[in-house]
């Protein structure tokens, strides 16, 4: 599953790396907790937060995630979707709940597991 | 010529003890005896020469703690422990109330909800002699709508510091939050609450202070930093946490 599957199918708003949609992505993780993140998400991984401080895109950028999706209509700071052109990190809107996302992202056969778990 | 100038500096110098957060009776999570008179009290009692009052969003009852300390020799700062839209906490602290309450103003205009007493507890606004002024309805536990950028910056427009709390702790902190402390973020302290931890934090190229952040009375000057300065206002701390001049700080 390719960044721009979930973009399409979850209808997704792309509001940085539209050139980098063919990423692969391998897993999932949602937090809110930067610090969370940094400790247990993986390669490869789409990220779930509400969050939109800049210091998410060196988190995804230092975990190599695969993109960030931005929950409840959230919307980034300027500073942050620029940081996110530099560092390449693909960062999606949608007016959709963590839960919701979440969800959706399971039933494409996205899942969080691997195995620690 | 420099070395006689810096010892008489260092002569008019003198080092206060200060917990630089302790919370009231008006945070919801704080314990109702966090009366003003009753933390005057315990802060003579343990020795404390300055301390900060830091209520979560508010400063309703910092007045009130002034007050109780008028006839004793010991200096409280005004403060707010402010939540971020991050839910990060920062405490930002002031000289004059007029810019303290500025704060709060600032504070209140991005901050929703109504409390729930039977959940989060009573937040009570107490005077100088222990009489319930009124019960603040806010929903002081939750989160503003600032981010940590704009409270730094707000703080400091407003003359006041502004430290981010008990940074060792694994939630409502800088570092539990975003990860590690944001680039260009204009903090003047990092407060850690353990002092078994403040190893970790020095190679940081922040200051470093520990306090209380009581909640009850016994647990008042638990955690301390001594200021080696002149006198005791915001300008004095702020130069000892810059170590200029012969001032420091000692965690």
């Amino acid at each position: 599953m390719k960044i721009a599957d979930i973009v399409q199918k979850l209808k997704l708003n792309v509001k940085s790396g539209n050139d980098l949609l063919d990423r692969e992505i391998t897993g999932g993780y949602v937090s809110d907790m930067l610090s969370d993140v940094i400790a247990h998400a993986k390669t490869g991984y789409i990220w779930v937060t509400l969050q939109t401080h800049l210091n998410i895109i060196p988190v995804a950028s230092m975990r190599e995630l695969s993109g960030i999706i931005i929950v409840n209509s959230r919307q980034p700071d300027p500073d942050t979707l620029k940081k996110a052109e530099e560092e390449k990190i693909p960062v999606l809107g949608t007016d959709m709940r963590a839960f919701q996302v979440v969800g959706k992202l399971y039933q494409l056969g996205i899942s969080g597991e691997h195995e620690d778990i | 010529m420099g070395s006689y100038i810096s010892w008489a500096l260092a002569e008019n110098m003198k080092t206060y003890k200060a917990d630089l957060h302790i919370h009231t009776c008006l945070s919801p999570c704080a314990d109702l005896e966090m009366s003003p008179r009753n933390i005057v009290r315990e802060a003579i009692k343990s020795g404390l020469d300055i301390i900060g009052i830091c209520d979560h969003n508010t400063c309703e009852n910092v007045p009130y703690v002034q007050k109780c300390a008028d006839n004793f020799d010991i200096s409280i700062i005004g403060g707010i422990e402010v939540t971020s839209r991050e839910e990060a906490h920062i405490i930002v602290l002031f000289d004059s109330a007029d810019a303290l309450f500025a704060m709060q103003k600032t504070i209140y205009d991005h901050l929703a909800g109504t409390n729930d007493e039977r959940l989060y507890g009573d937040q009570v606004v107490v005077n100088e002699k222990d009489e319930v002024v009124n019960f603040n309805k806010r929903l002081l536990i939750g989160a503003t709508e600032l981010s940590i950028e704009n409270i730094v910056a707000r703080a400091h427009d407003l003359n006041g510091l502004a430290i981010a709390s008990h940074v060792d702790r694994p939630s409502f902190s800088v570092i539990s939050q975003l990860g590690f402390i944001p680039e260009g973020l204009q903090l003047d302290a990092l407060e850690i609450s353990d002092r078994n931890r403040i190893d970790i934090f020095k190679g940081m190229s922040l200051p470093l202070v520990t306090s209380s952040d009581a909640h009850c009375l016994n647990h008042i000057g638990k955690n301390y930093t001594n200021f080696t300065m002149e006198c005791v206002n915001l300008e004095e701390i702020r130069r000892s946490l810059l170590g200029q001049e012969g001032r420091k700080v000692v965690t």
